[in-house]
């Protein structure tokens, strides 16, 4: 059964957002199968709204759309392609959300498009949580006891059958949203109550716990001739009750017999073929009784998931890609395994080694948010490590996870609640498996720590052996151990730096002793069969055995360092420089040899570098890569800060770093030497300080005047950063500032309140410039840039204020050295426009900068470090002759932040100096103010065309909130108001409804009838509110707007936190009023753009120098 | 001497992997090969079928969830040594009843761990299946690879007469009295050439009453039983040096159905006048794609071989490649039985995996239906053999 000849084109639905839940795997995957279906000759239609993903370059479809991941969008867009088959199945719960609508509404029928993959009724009875029961009983299988409910009432019926402790989840949510545990009746009421908000289907599965059970994935492939495999098993090390996401895995399965593990994978195939997903991959998740072995299947997801792509990388089995030619007919008989070139994809990969997976965390972005680990997925980001033992892998992880002490193990700085360890270890958090350690090495045993931690005790016992392996070094000298003694050390995972610890030495004198005992790493491949045959692709982990199988190449090798896991700050974008500059390396005839430790990356592909080394991004291992490669040099600034950190530590061992030397980041992240250089050029800087103590704080703040920035230095996406407007904020914030980077000053800046900022991000090689793109932030100066949305072309900036941006640009990357990409960031306030911050590496922005303008910046730039000038690369027409191409574009594209607040019950919602998102959208349309309205619907934001709209505002925004306000009700919106804003509006003759704060509801008292007055945190919760607007005045818990946001998010009611955004969101509105525009693929609008001749800035309709994100005067 | 003193294995081609000691301390010498399966280490060690062999596993950490008495396929551990990258102090899983340590040690099988499988199986898969020796006792490589040249080969060994049972039994004393079928039950000879239990267990959920019988039980002995069908078991050794099985089948055969695995499907082979080849290293896992050509369908399967049936053996003209990609079976015609469909085949290297005679009710494959360890996608074969019996034959 061949490929079927009766398909033309093939539609591709992306993921949308990177969100917790759903991150970059879902790039990987779409990347590959766009890839696969493109070279079987199929033309590719692909939507997906997330600029930062390499599925979106234009080279991976023949058509690809960036617009919201909405029914509407993307039914304009089948209308408008038509294509003959849709693929929903590769881009998360989004993608298979929306092409359920659009199924279910019948649009797809009517235009002939077939579901390709899963079909719609096996999507219900995967997804509806009764269905999938009953599907799951007929077929024999086990399920926990359960029950339906649609109303609390029944809710309770239901429990009261069942018996506590239960689980309540919602159908239909991505990432276990809206689920949790309920001991008893009230938990209960609570939970039930937020999930039926939250289920797009307003149903809740009540269920027998099996929380502390063990938990087991299995990934299955089926083909269209019911074939059907297992690629992968995968054992949660945390128990039942942690969701998957959040859990520390290992791949393959170990802990259960033959017998348990055949009849599980029974149960998984047995499940794919009752859902009848007709071919590719589904995930089936188990959970096995530690004391019975009753084993019960929990959920099964129809589609590519998070853990598809953990086990393709875990196998080297590209699940993605496979699964996209099973949905064009091929059988897995007729597919060839990649790895061994010869073998067919019809088998079941064998590991011969022990991959670990860790997820990261950001609770030090929300403060407010429980740090406890449920079933509602809260982690980030992720890394894998590979080893030869469980112990080598988790060691490895461990540094991977980048985090202060981590890969210190129990030897780390002991983590928050450790005072009774054996109490700590009973709930999942970040530091639980640290905690485990602790517990071991305090005397417990590994049964009263696998009791306490529900861990299983083979786990505990591999620990207690890591924990036992470094006692035998502890307080021993670094010169006293023998090469046996460190090579059983880094057997069992130990860094160099927990040696270090151990023996009381520096790390790097560690990695000395090593080193000079001739004590080093060999390189393995990942080649899906266990040796059984050889092995084409070159993916490589270390290990510290005796074989190495990693032969020298013929041609000139390039390292490039990866980003590591994602977290709030360092995600996709980075992932795409790298993997771009893997390609340019190609190009330009270098062999390109990645080091990367995140699984959920298109980088981590064994087919985009020539080489792939799964390692952590530590000095010690990437040291092993390139002394085991030794290349021409090294790239360290396309990664992010984490390879950024390791430049001078390379070039120190004589390892060339490609592009801006080291000295030169130093000159760009020194504030002091940075400041000096600006005045040298004289470019004007915000005046600032650096303070040791408070009193020198107050000081500084006194000479250059409130408001001012307050911040750490040394530290990554506005960590701990506060604008304080008086001394009395100063004190609280100097002294979080100066806890989050103990050894460092803060930095106290003058901040430029009611500032356009500015983005920059531009090439250099060393004399000459290119100007990707300038982009104006929507958001004023003092949000975040990672959180603030942007616009190219700038809509507010003149051609002179462009000139001198880009002058500034230029002078600052020859001054400072740059070779390779830079990014500036600028503030442009009274006429003035100030430099913040120079950033001489790849940035956040660089693939929606490289989306718009349809030239690859990170491909320029690595051009650039191969050897090539700006004047090369725009002879060859890699890079666009005309200075101002970005000025000339007759469409506007914005990019907007998407922010995870619906994850974080409690945290505060507004946006500030400290950055938030986890990934971001972009709108493009020849309408600016359509391509807002686009990039907000594209980011989740619900943009109500009609009804109540909330307003309290801070007071330094009551002038700029007039204009919008009238331009709401004058489109019909009904107004509410909080007093002081009420009289305000009343005032100006715009029609308006007081309501209660929190805090007055209490001074007011009920009514004449008992009632107790209304509050808008009452409306929101009651479902009477659609759109809030609350500009923040004084932060923190329990101030009246902390209530008013935090119960917007609950409700998923939108609510915009700055007049700015206000100003878009009202523009977006008046846009899905008006007549949608045709959407229009980027490869249109860049032939559009190559086509337009230069006759200066043109048209952007309806925009004036005093609109948008200049603050207007009433 | 303790556990994780110093051990040694040498391969004859003078290959030296130091590592340490658990299980039994000792010595011990057999043919090295290793095994892919990720789990199912209890199942390998108790299969007949590694008699004299010393057995690798790739996957690197082993022991983890114990052993215990419900899975072994036969009485005793079977390998001669046992070679892994670590293997687990602790056991842990609600049936262990013993460490893999403390199993090794009581039935006196040598074991060394931490060396560096990966490197051995590589030297395994370039220089092919090579004579082993394993010593706690002897360190020095030299010496101890002189002592290894010295023994012989699985070439022109028959070893299945070893591993069988002594006795005549019935099956249900072992593993229970097997579930009607359709309200049928069927009674086979098994003949034991190194039988794994399950085997008897899969005979059993079919309906299949099976009376076992001792490698080298004529066949005569078997007709004389009335039997509704005649089992050939696995087994270890060269099927070719395995004349008596042969001579049983042959005179069996077109009597009664006849059903074989492995050895039993080689053996079948030979007595259809066919050959069987020493394989380069073997097929040891459980990971293998077979495709049953008559279906169209790939089954994932359990493998334990290291000599294979040769096709061409019957018609020089068949390129196993193509036949094994063909849409239908091959058919050849044999000079004992007339046509046999060559049913089966391994979609990794084109060996031949199945056999089905057209003109005498038989078959036989390769790998292992019954599974344990490996995957229950062959189960359906049971059924055939119950369906062949059914029609009389």
């Amino acid at each position: 059964m061949p490929r079927r000849t009766d398909i033309r084109k093939v539609m591709v639905i992306g993921s949308g957002p990177i969100v917790i839940g759903q991150a970059c795997e879902f790039d990987y995957s779409g990347t590959q199968a766009c890839r696969a279906l493109k070279a079987e000759g199929y033309q590719v239609c692909l939507v997906n709204s997330n600029p930062a993903t390499i599925m979106t370059d234009p080279a991976f479809a023949d058509a690809t759309y960036i617009e919201p991941l909405t029914p509407e969008s993307v039914l304009a867009i089948v209308r408008r392609e038509r294509p003959d088959v849709l693929l929903p199945t590769l881009g998360g719960q989004t993608g298979l959300n929306v092409a359920v609508a659009l199924a279910e509404s019948g649009e797809l029928d009517r235009l002939g498009v077939e579901l390709i993959g899963a079909k719609l009724d096996a999507i219900h009875a995967a997804e509806d949580r009764s269905r999938f029961k009953d599907a799951m009983v007929a077929a024999g299988l086990e399920v926990p006891r359960a029950g339906i409910a649609t109303t609390v009432e029944s809710a309770i019926s239901v429990a009261e059958d069942i018996g506590y402790p239960l689980i309540v989840r919602p159908s239909f949510m991505l990432g276990g949203g809206g689920s949790g545990f309920a001991d008893d009746r009230e938990q209960l009421v609570e939970l039930v109550r937020r999930s039926l908000a939250d289920s797009p289907a307003t149903e809740v599965l009540i269920e027998e716990s099996v929380k502390g059970w063990k938990e087991f994935e299995l990934e299955v492939m089926r083909d269209g001739a019911d074939n059907a495999v297992i690629v992968c098993s995968i054992e949660n090390v945390d128990p039942m009750g942690v969701h998957t996401g959040d859990s520390i895995t290992v791949a393959p399965q170990q802990t259960l017999t033959d017998r348990e593990y055949q009849a599980m994978r029974d149960d998984a195939i047995t499940c794919i073929r009752a859902i009848g997903v007709e071919t590719g991959g589904s995930n089936v998740q188990f959970a096995v009784d530690p004391g019975t072995g009753r084993r019960v299947v929990i959920e099964m997801n129809p589609r590519v998931s998070r853990s598809s792509a953990l086990a393709s990388k875990a196998t080297g089995f590209p699940i993605a890609k496979i699964a996209a030619l099973l949905a064009v007919g091929y059988r897995l008989d007729e597919i060839v395994n990649d790895i061994t070139g010869e073998t067919p994809a019809a088998f079941e990969p064998t590991l011969d080694y022990v991959v670990v997976k860790i997820p990261r965390f950001a609770f030090e972005k929300f403060p407010e948010a429980d740090p406890t680990l449920t079933s509602t997925m809260k982690s980030v980001g992720e890394v894998m490590a590979i080893g030869r033992t469980f112990k080598e892998s988790l060691g490895k992880a461990l540094r991977s996870i980048e985090k202060t002490g981590f890969d210190l193990g129990s030897d780390g700085p002991a983590p928050i609640g450790a005072e009774d360890v054996i109490d700590a270890i009973r709930e999942g958090t970040e530091h639980r498996l640290l905690l485990v350690e602790r517990a071991l090495l305090d005397g417990n045993t590994v049964d009263v720590v696998a009791d306490a931690s529900q861990i299983d005790p083979w786990f505990v016992d591999q620990i207690a052996e890591v924990v036992e392996g470094s006692e035998d070094l502890r307080g021993r000298r670094l010169t006293d151990l023998t090469a046996d003694d460190i090579r059983r050390a880094k057997r069992i995972g130990l860094s160099d730096r927990r040696i270090a610890s151990l023996t009381g030495a520096g790390v790097r004198a560690a990695t000395e002793r090593r080193l000079e005992l001739g004590v080093r790493p060999v390189f393995k491949t990942v080649d899906t069969c266990g040796g059984e045959f050889a092995a084409r692709t070159p993916y490589h982990y270390s290990t510290y055995e005796e074989s190495d199988e990693v032969t020298p190449a013929d041609r000139p090798r390039v390292v490039i360092l990866g980003a590591g896991p994602n977290r709030i700050g360092q995600g996709i974008e980075f992932d795409y420089a790298c993997v771009h500059a893997a390609f340019a390396l190609e190009e330009a005839g270098f062999e390109s040899v990645m080091v990367n430790s995140n699984p959920e990356t298109v980088s981590t592909d064994y087919d985009t570098a020539s080489r792939l080394y799964f390692e952590p991004l530590s000095e010690e291992d990437v040291l092993a890569v390139v002394e085991s490669e030794r290349p021409e040099g090294v790239i360290c600034q396309f990664g992010g800060q984490t390879p950024l950190r390791l430049a001078h530590f390379l070039q120190e061992r004589g390892v060339r770093v490609l592009g801006t030397p080291p000295s030169a980041i130093d000159l760009a992240e020194d504030r002091g030497k940075f400041a000096e250089i600006l005045r040298e050029l004289d470019i004007p800087a915000p005046p600032h300080g650096e303070a040791r103590d408070i009193d020198e704080a107050r000081r500084i703040a006194r000479e250059i005047g409130f408001p001012v920035v307050v911040r750490p230095s040394y530290v990554l996406g506005g960590r701990a950063m506060e604008i304080v407007y008086d001394a009395d904020d100063l004190e609280h914030f100097v002294r979080t500032a100066a806890e989050a980077s103990p050894d460092h000053p803060v930095l106290v800046d003058r901040f430029l309140e009611g500032a356009i900022e500015v983005d920059v991000d531009a090439v250099s090689d060393g004399t000459d410039v290119f100007i990707g793109a300038v982009m104006e932030h929507i958001e004023e100066a003092g949000v975040h840039s990672g959180d603030s949305s942007c616009a190219i072309p700038p809509q507010t900036l003149s051609d002179e204020e462009m000139d001198t941006v880009e002058n500034i640009t230029k002078r600052l990357a020859r001054r400072l050295g740059v070779v390779g990409l830079l990014n500036l960031q600028l503030a442009v306030k009274d006429e003035t426009i100030w430099v913040l911050e120079a950033n001489p590496r790849a940035s956040r922005t660089v693939p929606f900068v490289s989306k718009v303008i349809g030239v690859s910046l990170a491909r320029a730039a690595t051009l650039v470090l191969t050897g090539r000038t700006i004047g090369d690369l725009i002879s060859e027409g890699v890079l666009p002759d005309d200075p101002h191409h970005y000025r000339h574009l007759r469409f506007t594209s914005v990019k907007a932040a998407v922010l995870p607040f619906n994850r974080f019950r409690g945290a505060d919602t507004i946006l500030g100096p400290e950055m938030k998102s986890t990934g971001e959208v972009m709108g493009i349309d020849h309408d600016s103010g359509a391509a807002l309205a686009k990039a907000l619907i594209a980011g989740g934001t619900s943009l109500p065309v009609k009804g109540t709209v909330f307003v309290s505002v801070a007071n330094r925004d009551k002038r700029a909130i007039l204009l919008p306000a009238k331009r709401l009700a004058d489109m019909g919106f009904r107004l509410l108001a909080t007093r002081g804003t009420a009289g305000l509006l009343a005032r100006a003759g715009i029609p308006v409804e007081p309501v209660h704060k929190v805090s007055e509801a209490e001074a007011v008292g009920p009514d004449p009838d008992g009632v107790p007055a209304p509050t808008i945190v009452d409306l929101l919760a009651g479902g009477d509110v659609d759109l809030v607007i609350n500009t923040p005045f004084g932060r923190g818990a329990r101030t009246d707007g902390y209530w008013i946001r935090t119960a917007a998010a609950i409700a998923g009611v939108p609510c915009i936190t700055t007049i700015p955004g206000l100003l878009a969101a009202v523009r977006g509105i008046e846009a899905i009023g008006a007549p949608a525009s045709e959407p229009r693929s980027i490869q249109e609008y860049h032939a559009e753009a190559a086509a337009v001749p230069i006759q200066g800035r043109l048209g952007l309709a309806g925009l004036t120098s005093t609109t948008a994100a200049r603050t207007p005067s009433p | 001497m303790t556990r994780g003193s110093e051990a040694l294995l040498v391969l004859e081609d003078g290959t030296a992997f130091r590592g340490r000691a658990f299980g039994a301390f000792g010595e011990t010498f057999g043919e090295v090969v290793f095994n892919t399966g990720m789990v199912g280490y209890q199942e390998v060690l108790t299969d007949p079928s590694y008699a004299r062999q010393v057995v690798v596993m790739t996957a690197p950490q082993q022991g983890n969830y114990g052993t215990n008495d419900e899975d072994p396929e036969s009485a005793a551990i079977q390998v001669a040594g046992f070679v892994v990258r670590e293997a687990s102090r602790r056991a842990s899983n609600w049936r262990a009843q013993r460490t893999l340590h403390e199993e090794l040690a009581a039935s006196g099988v040598v074991g060394i761990e931490d060396i560096d499988t990966r490197r051995l199986t590589l030297r395994i898969r370039e220089t092919g299946a090579m004579r082993c020796g394993v010593s706690t006792e002897d360190l020095d490589a030299t010496s101890l690879v002189a002592r290894v040249r010295e023994r012989s080969g699985m070439e022109g060994a028959d070893l299945a007469k070893d591993v069988s049972a002594d006795v005549a039994y019935e099956a249900r004393e072992l593993v229970g009295a097997a579930v009607p079928h359709e309200d049928a039950t069927y009674r086979v000879a098994a003949v034991d050439l190194g039988m794994k239990r399950t085997i008897l267990r899969s005979f059993a959920a079919e309906g299949i009453e099976a009376t076992v019988f001792p490698a080298g039980t004529p066949a005569a002995e078997i007709a004389a039983g009335g039997f509704q069908g005649v089992f050939l078991s696995n087994g270890p050794g060269d099927p070719g040096a395995t004349r008596y099985g042969i001579e049983t089948t042959r005179a069996l055969l077109g009597t009664v159905p006849v059903f074989g695995i492995c050895l039993g499907h080689q053996l079948l082979g030979h007595a259809l006048g066919g050959a069987t080849y020493k394989m380069k290293f073997g097929h040891r896992g459980a990971n293998q794609p077979v495709k049953d050509l008559r279906s169209g369908r790939v089954e994932i399967t359990s493998h334990n071989h290291g000599f294979a049936v040769e096709a061409r053996a019957w018609d020089p003209e068949i390129t196993p490649e193509i036949a094994a990609s063909a849409d239908e079976p091959s058919i050849v015609r044999t000079p004992t039985a007339g046509r046999v469909a060559l049913s089966h085949w391994n979609l990794n290297d084109a060996t031949l995996e199945g056999l089905r005679c057209l003109d005498v009710p038989a078959f036989s494959v390769q790998y292992h239906p019954e599974a344990a360890p490996g995957p229950h996608d062959s189960r359906y074969l049971f059924e055939e053999f119950r369906t062949l019996m059914r029609a009389g034959g």
